[in-house]
């Protein structure tokens, strides 16, 4: 892949550019119109509606439309904001979230940059979104906004600890940082697994089973939470705050903020499917190693990792529409008082499995 | 000039430019935020000297940790904008003798150095050896740190805590 863009190019630092630049443009730009179209489909069948409808055979076209309405609307800009730090937030929330797909393999053939500290990279780089949305509630120079800001932040701050432990579990089990060598160490079948125990087999394999599971509920709950979707939307709650700390934007500034979002939901996902599902392996091997097709592996490798990440979408969809907003002291009650002390409890479990 | 060098330009000029406004801004908040330009040039400078690891470390403790911290502070302060910042130019000939007698030793240390110049090979992977290193080397170190961190911590909780009545 490297050595492909590479000769194309002729210049190293180019091609790795391009790299990294080309899930974006190819993928999950694509991704984002749809899952907000999805959102709305899915909530619309919960709740025994019909959804959009006109535009496109039952809707389908809908996010282009509304994107297509948006670039064209009017960008308003209330007079007391901060002008520098209101234009400039939704730019770094944007960046912030889409730069986390530069270290995701999407197939074996495919990964934006093969860095050896990957996972760590994704962790960090999402505190640009954490500042982006502090500037932008600020910038607004309003209390809701400000509000909404304040509590996304400190939400995020907190259930980035659970994450990093559940992380830092993995990375013990596996030893490695790098998404790649994560992802190869979970063979293609589904027996190999991170949730299922990991691919050495024997008795540590099963002792992992069910702290792996653990494990996996922990970290789902946590970003389900950093990436400020119900039942830990406090932040935005409409019925309190507006929508929280995008109250004061309009137009294509808004849809950034929006398809961050997404983008966000879905850069989580396969944060997921990478350490506790295989990431790109398929769960029954491939067809083309049995009838011999090499070129076709990567392609059906880029075809479940997609499937599996927009799966854990679907998922953070359906507890949008299910569940009930937690409230602020609740919300803290689980990330302090049960996730970080159990994920620090499998955190040490898992170490002492690990010495056998 | 190769592409290498201009990047490593830009990052510089993102570094100093944000730098000067985090000095001379009025706005505390404008400040914090320039601070994170800063922080995320250095960064970019350390990714180009191979240093990946200290690059991610830079951007998740000051910009995840630290800046977010303070910009909690200032925000949750009365009257953000209307604080008094003194950043005008007091003692200026005192300051240009002790900036120029700065300036004359960085220069010189810089020029009388024997800067180790000859492996051009860039690292791909620092975090195992890093690893290693603290591991091995310098355990006692990183286990006095980790020490003073967990007191620092039980610090922190005991002077936030409620007083009993």
């Amino acid at each position: 892949m490297y050595d492909f863009l590479i000769n194309i190019f002729g210049n190293q630092i180019v091609a790795y550019f391009v790299a990294a630049a080309i899930p974006l443009f190819l993928f999950i730009l694509p991704y984002a119109l749809f899952a907000v179209l999805a959102e709305r489909k899915v909530s619309a069948h919960m709740q025994d509606r019909w959804g959009p409808m006109r535009v496109g055979y039952h809707g389908v076209l809908q996010t282009v439309a509304d994107i297509l309405k948006l670039i064209q609307k009017e960008n308003i800009r209330a007079t007391l904001t901060d002008k520098v730090l209101f234009n400039l937030a939704p730019y770094l929330v944007f960046v912030g979230s889409f730069a986390a797909f530069a270290a995701i393999p999407f197939s074996s053939w495919f990964i934006g940059s093969s860095i050896d500290i990957g996972l760590f990279y994704f962790i960090a780089i999402s505190s640009f979104v954490v500042a982006g949305i502090l500037m932008g509630g600020w910038a607004s120079n309003n209390k809701y906004s400000l509000l909404g800001a304040m509590r996304s932040v400190s939400q995020i701050i907190s259930y980035e600890i659970p994450t990093a432990i559940v992380i830092l579990t993995m990375v013990m089990i596996t030893g490695s940082l790098n998404l790649q060598t994560i992802t190869e160490q979970q063979t293609a079948y589904f027996w190999n697994w991170n949730i299922l125990g990991g691919a050495t087999f024997g008795i540590g394999k099963f002792l992992l089973i069910p702290l792996m599971l653990g494990a996996f509920l922990i970290i789902y709950i946590s970003t389900l939470a950093e990436v400020n979707r119900t039942p830990f939307d406090i932040p935005e709650a409409e019925s309190e705050l507006v929508s929280g700390f995008h109250t004061e934007y309009s137009g294509m500034k808004f849809a950034m903020f929006f398809l961050a979002e997404y983008a966000n939901m879905l850069a989580v996902s396969f944060l997921i499917v990478v350490l506790f599902f295989g990431g790109y392996h398929s769960p029954f091997g491939y067809i083309g190693n049995s009838i011999g097709v090499e070129w076709l592996v990567p392609i059906e490798q880029f075809f479940w990792f997609a499937s599996k990440g927009i799966f854990f979408v679907i998922v953070q969809m359906w507890l949008r529409w299910t569940l009930p907003r937690l409230r602020v002291d609740q919300l803290m009650t689980v990330c302090w008082k049960y996730l970080i002390p159990y994920s620090v409890a499998i955190l040490l479990l898992v170490g002492l499995i690990t010495l056998i | 000039m190769g592409l290498y060098d201009i990047i490593f330009y830009l990052f510089a000029i993102i570094t100093i430019a944000s730098a000067v406004v985090v000095v001379n801004s009025k706005n505390i908040v404008h400040a914090a935020f320039s601070m994170l330009l800063t922080f995320f040039g250095v960064s970019g400078i350390y990714v180009l000297l191979g240093a990946d690891f200290l690059a991610v470390v830079q951007i998740m403790v000051y910009v995840g940790g630290i800046l977010i911290l303070l910009l909690f502070g200032v925000m949750l302060t009365n009257k953000i904008v209307s604080v008094d910042i003194r950043s005008g130019s007091i003692q200026v000939i005192p300051a240009i003798i002790a900036l120029g007698a700065f300036a004359a030793i960085l220069f010189s240390i810089m020029t009388s150095t024997n800067w180790k110049s000859e492996s051009f090979e860039i690292p791909t992977t620092t975090s195992v050896e890093l690893g290693n290193l603290l591991m091995s080397q310098y355990v006692l170190i990183f286990e006095l740190l980790a020490i003073l961190l967990l007191v620092a911590m039980i610090g922190a909780a005991s002077i936030a805590r409620r007083d009993k009545e």
